[in-house]
Formats: C-alpha cells, structure tokens, sequence
C-alpha cells in the first residue's frame, strides 16, 4: 500500500525513510460521551521515527496512543499500521497487537507470573517460540534493560525496575513500533532515568516509537518530531529544536511557559 | 454401657451413606466448577448473545428452589423425556440425575463468585495481555481468570460446602445417601435426637475441614499487587 504523502506537515525532518509510513491515522475521531477527545487527527509516523506526544493533561494525548493499538475503538476515521488497516476484534486484531508495543503508565505486569514469565508468555503463546528460545531471549532482554538478578521475582516484590521489565516484555515481540503511555509518570524520581535511558538507547537503535511524556528532556534529545495536542487536537507538530525555542501557537506558548520556567 | 447406646446403629450402613454423599458432592462440585467457570467466561465475554445467555442462565436458575431442580431432573427429565445417562438401573440413574441438577444449580453460584473474582482483576491486566497479542480466550484463561480464582477462593469454599450439605437433597429422588438413611433410621429407631446428632456431625467432619483446608489455600494463592 502506498504510503500517503502530504498527510504529514512535518518540516526539517530528519527521520530516515522519508515516504515509509508505518503508522497513518487519518481524519480520526473518538468522542467520551459529550467530550470530543479525539478531533480530526491526522498523523503519519514513518518507520525508525520518534515521535513524542506532548501537552496538558485532558489534551486526548494517551487516548491517541491507546487509539493506535486499538485499546480505544475509534468513533470515525482510518488508522493503518504497515499498510493494513486496523482489524476491528478478533484474532487479527491480536495478530496486528503483537506487532505493536505498548508500554503502560502503570506498568500492568502480570501479577501472578514472575519477571521471566512475563516477558516470555507472548513469546510462547503468540509467537509459538518453545520455551527455551523464549527464555533465552526474554534473559537477553532482561539484561539489555538492566534487571537480570530480578527474572525469577513476582512483580509485587521488585522496588523499582518494573517498567523496564514492561518494556523487555514488549520488546519481547519484537514489536514494529512500540507505544509508550507517559511511562515514567508513575516513577520514583530516582527510576526516571533507567528507563529514560533505556529509551533512549531503543531510540539510537533504530526503533520506531510514539511517546506521549512530560519528559521535556526525552523530548528534545531523542525525538524526530513532536506533536503537541489540546482539546482534542494537534495544534503543533514539529522538531523538538523547533517547537522549544520558536512555538507557534499559544496554546503551545502558554504550555511551554508553565512548565520550563519555574 | 457403650454397646447399649449405639445398639441402633446395627444393621444401617452409615459409611456407605455418607461415601455416596462425598460422591455426590466430588462429582457435583467437579461439574459444577466447569460449568460455573464457562458460565463466567460467557458473561466475561465480547459477544452480546453468550453475555445474555449467561446471565439468563444465572438469574433462572439461582432462582428457582434447589428442590425444584432435582425432582424434575427425575420427573421431567428422566420420567417423561426419558434421559436416562447412560445407566440402567434406577439407583444409578437417579445418583446420575441428582448430580445433573446439583451441577446446574451449584455452577450458577460458582460463576458469580467468579465474576466477583474477575472485577478484582485490574484492567490494566486485561489491557496488556491484550496489547501483546493475547486472543480473548487466552486473556481470560492466562491472565484474567488465574488471577480471579485465586481472589475467590473463599467465597467458592462456601459454594462447596452448601454443595456439601445441598447434597441431601437428592434424597427427594431416592439417592441413598446420608439424608435418605437418617429418614429411614428415624421412622425406625427410638433415638431421634442421638440420629440427628450423628447425621450433623457426620456433615461437620465433611464440611469443617474443607472450609479450613481452603482457607489455607485461599492465603496461600492469593496474588500481591
């Protein structure tokens, strides 16, 4: 399927692979009741790219990521990933999950199964891997994101590192983009920059990924692009340098304002 | 002195009786968890039609007397629709029919007590099992429902023991279990309130050490967050 061009306004891009899209929403919207959370989103996130979703609270910035793998059902408009529409439920709803990542604000680690189970149980059970395979590859992950000693604790009893091992376990899939929900909101402060870390070397890896954050850091050091929504909407979208030191828009303006200078 | 007190025992096959009380209740309770657990599932589900039948199923059958159930597995069933369960002799027939009804009855409470389990379960589980591609049957069965048994296993050691003590009524049909031979010793012996006694110790000793035993289980399994 051909990538549509022109439905991105980026400008100054540096993301490699110019017209290779990997995930087009077009004209989408998604309603909570009378709240209109999600108006007319049009976004094009092309593969290798990084992407960080930015604004206040309410602005729809989770619904938007969550919209992507279709945890949230859209009310109207197309979302496609790799060139395939998104399935409504079912078994190839599940097949085209497994290729997207997602990364929680909470972490969600399944709370009956260890560290190593978590991250090899997609592997086993979508991926059909036996499970040598998967455990040698969740070990490999476990290690890349620093909590190997932890592989056979219950989530419960970890302090600290559980986002990290959220991430080993989507990682695990070997995902072709992976969604992260303001992942380091819900972070001892001290924990904020493992998994930043682990990020951001995900980033230099080539991995293409949509973060919704209030990491401002994250943001202009290892983004391609942002997107800053509100209300509903994306009223800016821009490179980092772009969008820090020259926002164009008010609203960006008055965003910027209330959480750089303090 | 001893002798002379449980001289009415003689003749009666107390074990026996309560051997085919413990049957039922293995059997029912067996059936009963299965069933129950679908009945969740169903409830649990995506699809509207599965939804309501299981909520249909729950809110009839929980309704209607314990009793009620039994007597027409037998006469219904058995008497006018000729459902037999594959045995011939009318003993096993109606040991059958009675585990039939206790399984339908017993499994509307287990799927309750299920879907109690399955709301302590956050969403947040559910919504990242399905994130790495979990169909919904895998969901339920890998992540959501092991969770949800473990938080009930309390509740579902009191459908047991119900179940337990529920047994007795198959003496309706003629099952001979231990009700159906207290009946028989009571309308023959003099020593009615030495009968009932033992008849009540005799469910104590099933039903006590159940409900502890999975009181241990129930503080054993349970999930931390």
């Amino acid at each position: 399927m051909k990538p549509m061009s022109g439905v991105a306004v980026t400008k100054g891009n540096t993301a490699p692979g110019t017209d290779d899209a990997l995930v087009v929403l077009k004209n989408v919207n998604k309603h909570f009741g009378a709240l209109h959370v999600l108006q007319d989103i049009d976004l094009t996130i092309r593969r290798g790219e990084v992407v960080v979703v930015i604004g206040p609270s309410g602005s729809g910035k989770s619904t938007l990521c969550r919209a992507i793998n279709r945890l949230e059902a859209i009310d109207s408009g197309e979302i496609a990933i790799d060139g395939r529409p998104l399935p409504a439920e079912g078994r190839e709803l599940a097949a085209l999950r497994a290729d997207v990542g997602m990364v929680f604000q909470s972490f969600n680690l399944f709370a009956h199964k260890t560290v190593l189970q978590n991250v090899t149980l997609g592997q086993i059970k979508v991926r059909k891997k036996d499970k040598k395979e998967a455990e040698d590859r969740a070990r490999a992950l476990l290690e890349r994101v620093g909590v190997t000693t932890q592989a056979d604790k219950y989530p419960a009893q970890l302090s600290g590192g559980q986002q990290r091992v959220a991430i080993a376990r989507a990682l695990a899939m070997e995902p072709k983009v992976m969604l992260f929900d303001e992942p380091t909101s819900a972070l001892d402060p001290e924990m904020i920059n493992e998994v930043l870390e682990v990020m951001q070397q995900l980033a230099r890896d080539g991995m293409t990924m949509v973060v919704v954050t209030h990491e401002m850091g994250f943001a202009r050091s290892a983004a391609n692009r942002v997107v800053f929504m509100s209300d509903g909407r994306i009223v800016e979208e821009t490179t980092p340098d772009e969008f820090f030191t020259n926002p164009r828009s008010d609203r960006a303006k008055d965003f910027l304002s209330k959480i750089l200078h303090h | 002195m001893r002798e002379t007190v449980f001289d009415f025992l003689e003749g009666y096959d107390l074990l026996g009786a309560f051997w085919v009380t413990v049957q039922l209740t293995l059997y029912s309770a067996v059936g009963s968890l299965i069933w129950g657990t679908l009945l969740a599932a169903m409830r649990a589900s995506p699809v509207p039609l599965m939804r309501g039948f299981g909520a249909g199923y729950v809110n009839v059958v929980r309704n209607i007397p314990l009793t009620v159930i039994i007597v027409f597995t037998s006469l219904g069933l058995f008497q006018t629709l000729g459902v037999s369960l594959g045995a011939d002799d009318f003993g096993t027939i109606n040991f059958r029919l009675a585990v039939l009804g206790l399984i339908a009855y017993t499994s509307a409470f287990v799927c309750e007590a299920l879907r109690s389990g399955i709301n302590t379960v956050p969403v947040g589980q559910s919504e990242a099992a399905r994130a790495i591609g979990l169909s919904f049957p895998q969901v339920l069965s890998l992540i959501v429902l092991p969770q949800a048994f473990r938080s009930v296993v309390g509740p579902l050691a009191n459908v047991l023991i119900a179940l337990t003590k529920n047994t007795t009524v198959a003496a309706a049909i003629g099952v001979a279990e231990a009700a159906t031979l207290m009946r028989e010793m009571i309308e023959n012996e003099a020593q009615l309130i030495l009968i009932s006694a033992l008849f009540a110790f005799g469910f104590i000793c099933l039903t006590l050490p159940t409900g502890l035993f999975l009181g241990w289980v129930s503080k054993k399994v349970a999930v931390r967050r």
